[in-house]
């Protein structure tokens, strides 16, 4: 709940410039879900939850990956208009 | 035996630590100036909590994890290599495999744990599995229309709200049925299949305009059923994560909603975009004044301030290079130019900031609508590429009109509007616009690329004269 609520306060304050490149890393970070699916495939509880756990891990570490990247690579592009030289 | 649990001590607080990186992460994300640091606080909370998971005393063993971090690694790279107007896409594909690993975590918990399972565990690991398998097929969807691999137009039918609910209601009730009985664990596959089937209806009647609330709404499932996650294996790092990404796609779609003046029931079960026929059929008749490029070239040159409203229309023909151009033939010349950006224009929240982001143009440049609508009236010119409903005068004037209400950006307020546009054809919303007719309009009919780059041309041509 606290989380939530920080959470809450710290994303009203992104600016609209930036809400695609929000949705990207908060993506990213929810990838975090991986350490679930580590322990579940490294346990080998059963053979289910070891195969569901690989895919998962698959899945997971795709958009932890992918969604850092893409975040990095559309921060990057924004800049600020250069002051124009007297 | 210490030592282990010295090795648990240090994973909780590994993961204390991971969480504050995120929220750090998403701090710094408040600002363009310090973006790009919240990323590597992100990059290094998840590296954190990944390397203090692999040193969990239950692992027996790694070649799996090994394997599918490799594989996930293999996937992910050109999934964030893609081009920038495919980020729609991509993100609706990223909710499907972040659901995608949630259900398959619930189900193997479930198959681990049941039928020794309590109430309160029972209750959360439905709530994670039925959130995440309908976000599942309703991302993958979602991610079709966006693709145009499926038809953008809504797909109704008589009754489809009524079938909708009624299959979220069996599946609510087998997870009723299963949190007071988990003996019945022949249920559970139902619980999953029913979701996923209403994943797929639930997004049948979304039109592309709605596409932004949409992507936004998926993003809060696929973090709330992450959060249940987090209870189920009782990680309050998982917690964390998912309650931010819960909270943020909440927010971004509640933003979305009151961007189109809607409620979130209404872009869920109000599939707007049946054209009007009563409207189609005054159209032929009224005058609609149109210009070549030459002549637009001519009004952007003697105008002062100009601002430019881009759309989903400037995304599809890829000319956001081609108006980097113009804006800087405009600003040599001393014209000031700005962009407004409404906050649905495209296909997701910032759809539009990252495609001008993209060809160069600085974000103090990027105005919201506020900003814009405030100087309109100071506006010499406003041009529209590829944007329609967000300029539709009749939002704030025809109470019959489905976007009644919606704020929009006031171009018609300008002394000249110039809208590039392929033909007179109604947006994705279906809705005649009456911009096009009054007498400060001018259409500028083509390919929004080509027609940028025929103005630029004009504009460079003649100041080589000069």
């Amino acid at each position: 709940m606290l989380a939530a609520f920080i959470g809450f306060e710290v994303i009203r304050r992104v600016s609209p410039l930036l809400h695609t490149p929000l949705m990207s890393l908060t993506n990213a970070l929810d990838a975090i879900a991986v350490v679930g699916a580590i322990i579940l495939a490294g346990e080998q509880k059963s053979q289910l939850a070891t195969i569901l756990g690989t895919i998962a891990i698959v899945a997971a570490t795709s958009n932890i990956v992918g969604g850092f990247i893409i975040t990095d690579r559309m921060l990057k592009m924004f800049k600020v208009s250069k002051t124009p030289k007297p | 035996m210490t030592d282990l649990v010295g090795g648990e001590y240090v994973i909780e607080v590994l993961y204390i630590i991971a969480a504050a990186l995120f929220i750090l992460s998403l701090k710094w994300l408040s600002s363009p100036a310090t973006a790009r640091r919240g990323i590597f606080a992100g990059e290094a909370g998840m590296l954190l909590a990944i390397v203090g998971t692999l040193f969990y005393k239950g692992i027996v063993d790694y070649k799996w994890i090994a394997i599918a971090l490799v594989l996930g690694t293999i996937i992910g790279v050109p999934l964030g290599r893609v081009a920038m107007t495919a980020v729609p896409q991509r993100t609706a594909l990223s909710h499907a495999f972040g659901a995608l690993c949630v259900t398959l975590v619930g189900t193997a918990e479930f198959y681990l744990r049941a039928p020794n399972i309590s109430k309160f565990m029972m209750s959360v690991l439905s709530l994670e599995v039925i959130l995440g398998s309908l976000t599942i097929t309703g991302s993958l969807m979602a991610a079709g229309k966006l693709q145009e691999v499926l038809p953008q137009r809504p797909i109704t039918y008589k009754g489809q709200n009524i079938v909708n609910l009624g299959f979220l209601a069996i599946a609510i009730a087998i997870a009723v049925v299963l949190v007071l009985l988990p003996d019945h664990m022949y249920l559970y596959p139902a619980m999953v299949i029913i979701p996923l089937i209403f994943g797929v209806l639930m997004i049948i009647p979304i039109g592309g305009a709605d596409m932004p609330t949409v992507i936004s709404l998926l993003n809060s499932y696929a973090g709330l059923s992450a959060a249940a996650m987090g209870f189920v294996l009782d990680s309050k790092l998982l917690i964390v994560a998912g309650a931010l990404d819960g909270a943020s796609g909440f927010i971004l779609s509640v933003n979305m909603s009151k961007a189109m003046n809607r409620s979130f029931s209404n872009v869920l079960f109000g599939a707007f975009g049946q054209v009007q026929p009563a409207v189609a059929g005054a159209q032929e008749t009224r005058p609609v004044r149109s210009a070549t490029p030459e002549e637009a070239a001519a009004i952007l040159a003697a105008a002062n301030k100009v601002v430019i409203v881009p759309g989903y229309g400037m995304a599809v023909a890829q000319a956001q290079h081609k108006v980097r151009e113009l804006y800087d033939a405009l600003t040599k010349r001393g014209v000031d130019v700005t962009f407004g950006i409404h906050p649905v224009a495209g296909r997701m929240p910032g759809h539009m900031n990252v495609l001008l982001a993209e060809a160069d143009i600085p974000y103090d440049k990027l105005l919201d609508m506020d900003d814009v609508n405030a100087d309109m009236p100071q506006t010499d010119v406003a041009l529209v590429i590829g944007a329609n409903d967000v300029t539709n005068p009749a939002a704030r004037t025809d109470t019959s009109s489905p976007i009644y209400g919606m704020p929009i950006l006031d171009v018609d307020k300008a002394h000249t509007v110039m809208v590039i546009k392929r033909s007179m054809s109604p947006g994705f919303a279906g809705i005649d616009n009456p911009l096009y007719y009054l007498d400060n309009n001018l259409m500028l009919f083509g390919d929004a690329k080509q027609f940028v780059g025929n103005i630029v041309k004009e504009l460079s041509g003649n100041s080589g004269g000069h």
